[in-house]
This record gives C-alpha cells, structure tokens and sequence, in this order.
C-alpha cells in the first residue's frame, strides 16, 4: 500500500427515504484500501457497514440512495458509472462474497452453470473453455471438479462458501468486499476459508473489504481496521493497536464486548444502551449518551476524524 | 423451587447412556437411520451451568430436545431428581414442563408478533396456575420483566415484539422462562442472534439468574469463549458423541481431545495473524449409524491409528473432573 491507493471513498453518504423520513445509515464515509490491503470494517448491526460496501460495488437499490461523496477505483469514478459501463464494472472490479451462502446460490441450477454465467457475461468464451475455468477455480478453493454439475444443497455450508469465493474470484476482481463471510460457519470451517482466502489474496494479489462484527477474527486477518458506529466512522487503526490501544471509546467497548478464552473469568459488561435512531439525530457525538467518559462537550458538537494518512490512526472522540 | 437449592450434591437432570435415532429415509423393511447422540451421559446440578460445544449438527440441540421431552431417547433414560421422565401421567408431565423451560436462539421467531409482551409473560403463568387472580398475575409479570431488566416493567406489558429490540426481546423470552418458577433453563444458542454489543448482557442476565434462583442451566453453544465465560462445566460434542468433558476452564487451557484441540485452535485470536494456507480437501464429518464402529473423529484426527478404526474409545478419567474419549492420551 505504498503510493496510490487502490480504492479511495470520499464523504460518501448513503440516504434509505421513505415516505415520512430521510434516514442517513453512512454519513460523510471517508478510507483507502491500498493494492493487496484487507481492510475491515466493524460495527454493530445497523451502523452501516453493509450499506457502504454496497454503495462501493454499485449494488445500492432504492429505498437506499447514494447522495454524496466519490469512489475512486484504481482511476476509475465508481458512482459516475452508467449503462455498459457499469455493468461490465460489476464484479469484474468488484465481487461480493456474502453471508448466506444458501441464498447467494441459485438452488435449482447446477453450481456449474452459476459460475460459466459470470464468465459468460463478461467474455466470449466457449462454453467449453467457461466450463474449464470454472473447474479451475473450484481446485483453487478446494473442491473436486467432480462435483461441478451438482446443485447447492447436495454441499455443505462450508463448500457452498467456498464456491461463493470462487464465483467472486472467477473474473480476477481488484477487490472483493465480504460481508460476513463465515458467520454462519463453525469456528474450525471459518479458519479454513480464512486462511485459504489469505493464499489466495498472495497469490492474485487483489484487496479485500472485510465486514464481520467478530473483532477477534478481524484483528487476525486484516490490515487495518475502521470502526463504524451510527452510519459514521469513528475510527481508523492499524489491526494490530485497535484492540490494545483503541483511541475511541466505542471502540474499546467493543473490544470489550468478547470473553477472552484465557486469563482470569471476570465479569464484563459489554455496552450498555441502545444505538441511537437515526431518524432523529441529536447534536453532538452519536455515541456520547452510551459513553462512560462524555464531557459536556460531546453532548453539543461533533467530533470529527482529524486525518486519513497518520499511519498510527485516527479516531474522531473530543477526548483525545 | 426450595428444594432445588436444598439438593446441592444430587443432580436435577441426569441423561444416562442416551441414544437418539433419527430415521433418514428408505422404504420397507429397509430403513435407513442416523444416530443424532451416541451413549450421552450427563448431569445438570442446581446453581451449575453445563454448556455443550460442538458444530453444527453434532446433537447439542437433540439433547435439549430430549430433556424437554420433545422428543423421546431411543434407548437409555433421562432422570429428574431421580424419576424417569420417559413415562409421565398427564399431571407429572405438565409438572415437568413447568420445571423445565426452554430459552430459543431466534427472539424474533420465538415471540408472537401479534401479542403484547404481557400476554407472552401471563400465558404460562395462567397455565402453571389456574386458579391465579387476574391482579396476582399481573403482579408476577411485572415482577419478573422487573427481575429481567426491563424497568420500568409497566411500560413494556402493553407493547408488542415488533416495538423492542433484540436483546429487549431475549430478556422477554428469559422472563417468559422464568415466570413459572422453573429449576431447569434449557438455553440454546440464547445469544448468537444477538448484536455483539447486547450479548454480554444477556449473559450476565442468565449468570445472575442461575446464582440467584439457584437453577440448573444447559447452555448450548458453538463459542467456546462465551461457554467458558458463563458455564461451570463444557462437554465437547462430536458428531453426537460426548468427546471431552471437564471443567470449562480446563477445557480452553488443557484441552486433551484432538478435536477439542482443533476448536480451540481454530477460535479466532486477536494475538496471532492469519497464516495463509492453500486449499485443503477437508473429510467431511461421518454419519453416524447404530452399525458405526471405531471413533468418530478418525478421519479428520492427526492421531488416528489402527484401533481408531476399529473401537469407539471408552471414556477416560484423566482426573477427577476431567473425561476424555480418545485412544491417544
């Protein structure tokens, strides 16, 4: 991640309207993923996490709409992209990977044919030569060819994960968001996809845009990390300071919020409160009513993030 | 409730060489079956919680299911405070029900969006207790959505699932457990719906509630860190057979089973880094039926040996609190 990053999110603002209220869930979002980089993004649900991935793949539908900021990736203004543009943009510069795997594949069409439409639609391939790659990329995540024109159920969920990744890697995309990749998995399946995930990322070399809300995996597997909390972002850090010296106090709470599996059982709380209505925004710091530490301050005016470049991270908290 | 907390040293809820056979399919005379739970034998103890780790589909909720007589063991026998609970008469059972009370994963699914928050507390208070006055009853609700921390309680009789949020409506369901006064909490997965942020109170909720009321908890889980954090005891289940059982502090530092290894191996640690690994063929986990033999984790265990294939490993007392089933310790 040395000169230019790969992608680059400007205020991006992310509006869900309906009929009574506008409601903002990503509010002025602004990081780079540099080449190669995982990036992550923590929060609860409802912070807006998802919604920013989406906004950045061009998959916002309505009632969402993108009202504000730009998405530069590697040279290319993503929002400003129509028609045959962007089409041919989608998924071939950024692929998803999803939670569900169940839902995310077709379960009355062979695997096969889920992966050589992709090919299809964005070259002119063969048939035979769309089916060669997809049999490709099925040894890469590890799964036998054999299994090519079986459907989605006759897998398990692990596998079906698995052939999600390679339906995302198929085009050879610069990033890949994953959005909860391993969620629904066991802990033993979910270090296997993960690690396998890192061979691959050496070896094709694209960036990832990692969503979990389990910062104990995060921490493992990212380069830095951006918390979300109410559609904003509060703070930015290098994966390895974020738990041991989080600057912004949601963040260590979050950090907080999960039993350790060694060192003394001692009682933890967790974060008290809900997060706020984002129907109804209040002045001031969105977390300073769960925040044990407001000051009068934060209670009035908000915070904001100081600088994207300092390489020890940012955070956006009157405190600091 | 009172003579729950007198017997400390007798179990509530025994399970005693357990088998669960579940039918797959086959026609005729030929049915083909899998066997959910292998020879379970476990105890629950008043004020103790048990949690059960495994994968998914290796039997933590069939076992739940069989204390709750949802469903009926195909061999062995469940005891509470010492009588079977396979043949109930019609006044034991709805007894037993009473005592034994079940918290679900989904909040969501496991409220009825069309009633109030009150009815879902008064109902099984209605039931347990026919002859309750109307005004007892509401005095109870209100106590209990007290005792959960949902103050002040009068605000949430009349409001639906839909107003609250999902750690609000877990604590409904725990209150809706615990308004009938039972001694066994049956908690599957109370927590892995949950935001991260909320997931702490809700056990810390059910910590005070098993201290305080002095009840026996199954706590059901796939985090190994949550069920070290909240439970006394974790057994380690593997494709329905118990293959590690200790306290849980032992399992997470001196895990024996290779399996049990594998979990804790796998859990997600903020201290190490991600090594990259190319693809691997992982072995699927076995089914199991009546006719397996040998241990069910040979064919992802890197011990495996001859008699692994052959003989299911008996379980083994490593010390007085510590049973693991593996021919290699």
């Amino acid at each position: 991640m040395s000169s230019e990053p790969l992608l680059s999110v400007r205020n991006l603002t992310v509006d869900y309207v309906t009929d009574r209220d506008v409601l903002r869930a990503v509010d002025n979002l602004s990081f780079d993923i540099g080449r190669g980089e995982v990036f992550g993004l923590a929060g609860e649900s409802g912070c807006g996490k998802s919604t920013a991935a989406f906004a950045v793949a061009r998959l916002t539908r309505l009632p969402g709409l993108v009202s504000g900021g730009k998405v530069m990736l590697d040279g290319t203004d993503v929002l400003a992209l129509t028609g045959e543009a962007l089409r041919a943009f989608r998924w071939a510069s950024v692929s998803f990977v999803f939670q569900s795997a169940m839902n995310a594949l077709n379960p009355v069409i062979p695997i096969c044919e889920q992966l050589t439409d992709v090919i299809h639609a964005h070259s002119k391939v063969s048939p035979a030569e769309a089916r060669a790659r997809a049999a490709e990329m099925f040894d890469l995540v590890g799964i036998s060819p054999k299994r090519l024109d079986d459907y989605a159920h006759q897998f398990s969920g692990g596998m079906r994960q698995r052939i999600c990744i390679a339906i995302a890697l198929c085009l050879r995309p610069k990033l890949i968001i994953m959005d909860e990749p391993t969620t629904a998995l066991d802990v033993v399946v979910q270090r296997d996809i993960i690690e396998q995930i890192c061979a691959l990322k050496d070896q094709f070399g694209f960036s990832v845009l990692f969503i979990t809300h389990d910062l104990g995996l995060m921490v493992e597997f990212c380069d830095r990390i951006g918390v979300m909390y109410a559609g904003k972002l509060v703070e930015v850090a290098p994966a390895a300071t974020i738990l041991k010296a989080a600057r912004h106090p949601y963040s260590a709470a979050l950090g907080r919020s999960f039993p350790p599996l060694s060192g003394p059982r001692e009682r933890l709380t967790g974060i008290a409160g809900t997060p706020p209505d984002l129907r109804h925004r209040a002045e001031g710091c969105r977390f300073a009513p769960r925040c044990a530490k407001a000051l009068p301050q934060c209670l009035t005016q908000e915070p904001q993030l100081t600088s994207l470049d300092a390489q020890e991270g940012v955070a956006a908290c009157h405190l600091l | 409730m009172s003579s729950a907390v007198s017997a400390e040293a007798r179990p509530l809820v025994e399970m005693l060489a357990v088998d669960k056979d579940f039918v797959l399919g086959g026609f005729w005379k030929k049915t083909l079956s899998m066997r959910a739970l292998s020879q379970i034998s476990l105890a629950l103890h008043p004020g103790r919680a048990l949690a059960m780790v495994g994968e998914s589909g290796s039997g933590k909720s069939t076992t739940a299911r069989l204390i709750c007589r949802a469903s009926r063991p195909s061999s062995g026998d469940i005891l509470f405070r010492g009588k079977s609970i396979l043949d109930l008469d019609r006044k034991a059972a709805a007894e037993y029900r009473r005592e034994v009370q079940m918290i679900f994963q989904d909040p969501f699914g496991s409220l009825n969006p069309a009633l109030s928050i009150g009815h879902h507390i008064a109902r099984p208070l209605r039931i347990h207790n026919p002859a309750l006055p109307r005004a007892e009853v509401r005095d109870r609700a209100l106590a209990v959505l007290e005792q959960v921390g949902l103050h002040p309680s009068a605000d949430y009789l009349a409001r639906s699932p839909h107003e609250l949020s999902g750690g609000q409506r877990q604590r409904v369901a725990i209150a809706r457990a615990l308004s009938v006064g039972p001694s066994v909490l049956l908690a599957d997965e109370p927590t892995s719906m949950l935001d991260v942020s909320v997931r702490l109170g809700i056990l810390n909720l059910l910590q005070d509630t098993k201290e305080q009321r002095q009840v026996a908890v199954l706590y059901i889980t796939h985090d190994i860190a949550t069920a070290r954090y909240f439970a006394e005891d974790t057994a380690v289940l593997y494709a329905g057979h118990v293959v590690e059982r200790a306290p849980s502090q032992t399992i997470t530092e001196r895990p024996a089973h290779p399996y049990t290894q594998l979990l804790i191996a796998s859990v997600p640690n903020p201290e190490r880094r991600i090594t990259p690994t190319a693809a691997r063929r992982a072995a699927d986990i076995p089914i199991w039926t009546a006719e397996s033999r040998g241990c069910p984790f040979t064919s992802r265990c890197p011990r495996a040996s001859a008699i692994c294939r052959e003989t299911l490993p008996p379980p083994t007392k490593i010390d007085a609190s510590h049973v693991v089933s593996c021919h290699h310790i």
